[in-house]
């Protein structure tokens, strides 16, 4: 019974504790923000505002009039269109070495994308999901839209 | 050999039970089968180099490897090639480029060798990082050393940090806030100008100040 207990607790705390340790670090910035937008982090939401910090785990939502830009650590520049939203699913980045991972998931709307020193670096380090297709991405300039098709 | 009849207490038929569970799984098949409106764009690269872009969806791949190489999904499974274009892309994505935030630009100040000495020419450029940093909004200031190949890996990146560090005292001391800079190492991993071991090279010795 004990040991049981141990067996469904365990992946919780592990879960607990690494959201804790990623939070610890900003993943980016916003620099840009038009109309309405919001993060949700940790079940709360936050206005997007210009200087907030994004961090992994935050989903970035905007509605029909709202636009965000935002700068990530290793200099990828993210931005999204109106009624879209893009959760930050794990950003890691070490500045003395530039290794590490940047995976995002666009659930829906418009994503305008530059690489930065994570994707040059190592070609595999940066991924984009949609419920339709995974990008790899190789150093580069990029544009997603995903959702279901229009009457 | 006979079914068992059903009792007159049993509500639903056995097959009429399952849909209970059936009924949230055939909605995630419709909701994949049903149709998308993807489209994904490679875009030429600012620098003149364009990257590549894989697009897969469920096995199906295609990469797009050329400026304004674009895919269409309209439904999951299948990637269709085209080619867009530049009006194309502004009717398609236009508040998503609109919101792209201004791309980092950086300065580059030189060192003595093996010192955390400034070279004199570089005071001048400290007027250039402050402009830049009132032109833009929530302005971070990423100081980053590097350093030539001379001595081990180990002390160069500790001299590469050391270096950002007094690049940054500098800054605090001009008045910048501490909350916007954040400083790095990259020791001899980025050379300006590539040399073999223990090579001196005075334009490896630089801190790069990175404003976005």
């Amino acid at each position: 019974m004990k040991s049981r207990f141990i067996a469904l607790m365990l992946p919780t705390m592990v879960l607990a504790f690494g959201v804790a340790v990623a939070a610890a670090e900003d993943a980016g910035q916003i620099k840009v923000s038009k109309g309405s937008a919001q993060i949700e982090r940790s079940g709360k939401k936050l206005p997007a505002n210009v200087g907030q910090v994004v961090q992994q785990g935050d989903v970035v939502i905007t509605g029909s009039d709202g636009s965000v830009g935002i700068t990530f650590r290793d200099n990828s520049l993210v931005s999204i269109g109106p009624d879209s939203v893009l959760a930050i699913d794990r950003f890691v980045f070490d500045s003395t070495t530039h290794q590490g991972a940047f995976d995002s998931s666009l659930k829906q709307g418009t994503l305008a994308v530059v690489s930065g020193k994570l994707a040059k670096q190592s070609p595999e380090a940066m991924k984009v999901k949609t419920p339709a297709a995974i990008l790899g991405v190789r150093g580069t300039e990029f544009l997603v839209r995903t959702g279901p098709a229009k009457d | 050999m006979f079914a068992p009849a059903r009792r007159k207490t049993d509500p639903l038929p056995a097959w009429a039970r399952h849909l209970v569970w059936l009924a949230p799984l055939a909605l995630t098949v419709l909701a994949g089968c049903a149709g998308r409106n993807d489209l994904y764009v490679l875009l030429p690269g600012k620098n003149g180099k364009t990257g590549a872009l894989t697009v897969e969806s469920e096995g199906q791949k295609r990469t797009l490897d050329s400026p304004y190489a674009a895919a269409r999904v309209k439904k999951v499974g299948s990637v269709d090639g085209f080619t867009t274009s530049a009006a194309g892309v502004k009717q398609d994505f236009g508040p998503a480029l609109a919101a792209q935030p201004k791309r980092p630009v950086s300065f580059f100040l030189y060192f003595l060798s093996d010192t955390d000495e400034f070279a004199p020419e570089s005071k001048v450029l400290v007027g250039q990082i402050f402009a830049e940093i009132a032109r833009r909004p929530a302005p971070e200031i990423v100081i980053i050393g590097h350093t030539d190949r001379v001595g081990s890996m180990q002390y160069n990146d500790a001299l590469s940090r050391r270096r950002a560090e007094r690049c940054r005292d500098e800054l605090l001391k001009l008045g910048i806030p501490k909350v916007r800079i954040s400083i790095a190492g990259r020791g001899w991993r980025e050379p300006e100008v590539p040399t073999t071991q223990d090579v001196p090279e005075p334009r490896n010795r630089r801190v790069e100040i990175s404003v976005r």
